[in-house]
């Protein structure tokens, strides 16, 4: 029964499914767009434009809409001017125009306060400290989960304490970092990689726990003896570990907010912070939106190189 | 056929009946050298529930250029016997001897074809088949001719740079066969090669396994749990009983050979399988346990009126 109903869903027509993809982004974006563009849905507060006779309003202040009320009616009780204003929604949710602009002028306009960093080169930044971090922790843990899974004794030696560690939340190492790698970025990378090391290890050790024994004991019969990992169970596997690195590389990014406040507050949480103290909400959303795209669109680029590099692996499903 | 009925009739040891051929043939092959032979084998494994007996005291010897088909119920161990000749698995007492040396692990003198799709699939057809060679440390172009006189006669001239998915099954189990092949073992290990195949494309592989086998200086060792496969395919067949796996019968097959597809219907192919179906499904074991208990509780999970039987 499975097998009928799964295959049916993927193999939809393309049209269809590039369709569904973008409903799956317009859909959160209509909710947005309800929820800040038809008055009478939520707006919980009032857009002052005439304060009438109330001294403490401004064009342009904020209040509840109960405040407003209540002091539109005693101003019509005293017989002066009443104010008048509109529904808004509170400063923390921008409307998608809004958010929109401040996406052009963040790149486009430079940085207002005097130690202000330009966008791109705060996400420039983060992503730098995320690649290293990354590269390092591969350049360790790969190895290590793909002898992990091949040998027992080594699994036997090593898993329980990685176990351990990956309990541990990296951030509470973020003292200890800037203790010994000093307050720059050699802290956050070695939160990114804490965050990162121990889970991969684990990860790609299941990996190559999976690849099918058969494949091991043909290249024996046929007198592999000393490079079976190079010639065998690293190419066997390298698909799934391509698609672990994937994943793996996510999970580094939501390391990324809690490694920059480590030390000195540096990239795009740095901007973030930075926007979110003059309570420009505006950027801060277009700048938890510019992760987002770096992150997806990072991830749909590799898929489609995974798939340029392992044609081979495309129709596994259709093997047994 | 007149002379030949009446001891047919006799019963059941007509297939222990062979035409001078076949004798002078079985005759032939003995004198031939020994390339592998199992002695007292046993094999214990341990498990949670204590030590179970798989293999007991199997001992046999397959001559050059002989064709051997082990056959037997499921659970008779004709799968770890095979793994342990091929050195993937240890036994636990006895010897196995490939041209008289034991063997002590997997290795290019034991090829080996495995049920399940084995081929790497990272690697085109011709890859696959320079592996053994390169592996042994032969050059990149050494192995590439060899592999390209074997895709030829397998017959996948045109598949040499194809990827193992986009072969049907009986293709890819060619490729396994002549990447086994190319290494020149000294005896080629079956395990149930074409138990995933159809039932057309099965016998089309047999054919052309024969026709290997006929070609070129090849023992093969063959394992499967399909009668007809084995009494069309093998010089002598190799009956295993389970619970533990022991030899019942090593039968002489009185089949003359060349066989052809045609022969399936010989008075000496029906005596042969008469006396393996009377050794693997002895007739009071097929009414017993839980074939029938299963069918005689079966729930009823429809409850319209019109019955299909």
């Amino acid at each position: 029964m499975m097998k009928f109903v799964i295959p049916l869903g993927r193999r939809a027509a393309p049209s269809r499914r590039a369709l569904l993809t973008l409903c799956s982004f317009l859909i959160p974006i209509l909710i947005w767009c309800l929820f800040s563009y038809v008055p009478f849905i939520w707006h919980p507060k009032v857009m002052v434009s005439d304060p009438g006779g109330v001294d403490y309003f401004n064009p342009g202040t904020l209040v509840d809409k109960d405040e407003f009320e209540d002091q539109a009616g005693q101003m019509k009780a005293q017989g002066l001017a009443v104010p008048r204003g509109h529904p808004a929604n509170p400063v923390y949710l921008p409307a998608p125009h809004v958010v929109a602009k401040a996406f052009v002028v963040a790149f486009s306009t430079a940085p207002q306060t005097r130690d202000g960093v330009w966008l791109h080169e705060s996400l420039w930044h983060s992503i730098q400290i995320i690649f290293w971090g990354f590269v390092l922790s591969s350049l360790v843990g790969v190895p290590l989960g793909v002898l992990t899974g091949t040998y027992v004794t080594l699994a036997r030696l090593s898993e329980p304490f990685i176990e351990f560690f990956r309990y541990l939340p990296a951030p509470a190492f973020g003292a200890l970092a800037v203790a010994v790698l000093g307050i720059y970025d050699g802290p956050k990378i070695a939160i990114i990689v804490i965050g990162t090391f121990f889970q991969q290890v684990l990860v790609v050790a299941n990996t190559t726990r999976k690849l099918d024994p058969t494949i091991v004991e043909a290249a024996r019969t046929l007198g592999t003896r000393g490079r079976l990992i190079t010639k065998v169970v690293v190419p066997a596997i390298l698909p799934d570990l391509y698609r672990d690195q994937r994943i793996l590389l996510g999970w580094a990014w939501t390391y990324l907010i809690v490694a920059e406040l480590i030390g000195t507050s540096s990239g795009i949480t740095w901007y973030i912070t930075q926007q979110a103290r003059y309570q420009h909400f505006e950027n801060v959303y277009a700048a938890i939106i510019i992760i987002g795209m770096i992150g997806f669109g990072s991830d749909l680029g590799f898929e489609r190189l995974g798939r340029k590099l392992f044609p081979w692996h495309v129709a596994q499903g259709d093997k047994r | 056929m007149t002379a030949a009925s009446p001891k047919l009739d006799e019963g059941a040891l007509a297939y222990l009946e062979q035409t001078d051929a076949v004798r002078q043939r079985f005759k032939r092959i003995k004198e031939r050298d020994v390339v592998l032979e199992v002695r007292k084998l046993h094999k214990t494994f341990e498990t949670p529930q204590g030590a179970t007996e798989a293999l007991r005291d199997i001992n046999f010897k397959v001559h050059r250029r002989e064709f051997i088909c082990v056959i037997g119920p499921s659970g008779c161990g004709k799968s770890t016997l095979i793994r342990i000749l091929a050195g993937l698995e240890r036994h636990s007492s006895g010897e196995v001897l490939l041209d008289d040396k034991p063997v002590t692990g997997p290795g290019r003198d034991l090829g080996m074809v495995f049920q399940g799709y084995s081929l790497f699939p990272w690697l085109t057809v011709k890859r696959n088949i320079m592996f053994g060679p390169q592996m042994s440390g032969q050059s990149t172009g050494t192995a590439e001719s060899l592999a390209r006189t074997w895709i030829d006669l397998v017959g996948l001239t045109q598949f040499a740079d194809a990827y193992p998915h986009q072969l049907s099954g009986g293709m890819r189990q060619r490729v396994a066969i002549a990447r086994a092949l190319v290494n020149q073992p000294r005896i080629l290990l079956m395990d149930e090669p074409f138990g995933a195949l159809d039932a057309q494309t099965r016998s089309r592989m047999q054919s052309h396994l024969l026709d290997i086998w006929k070609n070129i200086d090849l023992t093969i060792l063959f394992i499967t749990h399909d009668l007809d496969e084995a009494i069309y395919l093998a010089d002598r067949i190799l009956v295993l009983k389970p619970h533990p796996g022991e030899v019942q019968e090593l039968i002489e097959v009185p089949v003359p050979r060349p066989r052809a597809p045609a022969q399936f219907g010989s008075p000496e192919f029906r005596a042969v399988k008469a006396r393996l179906e009377a050794l693997i499904h002895p007739p009071h074991e097929l009414d017993s346990a839980e074939d029938t208990v299963a069918f005689a509780n079966m729930i009823r999970f429809t409850d319209v009126a019109d019955d299909v039987e």
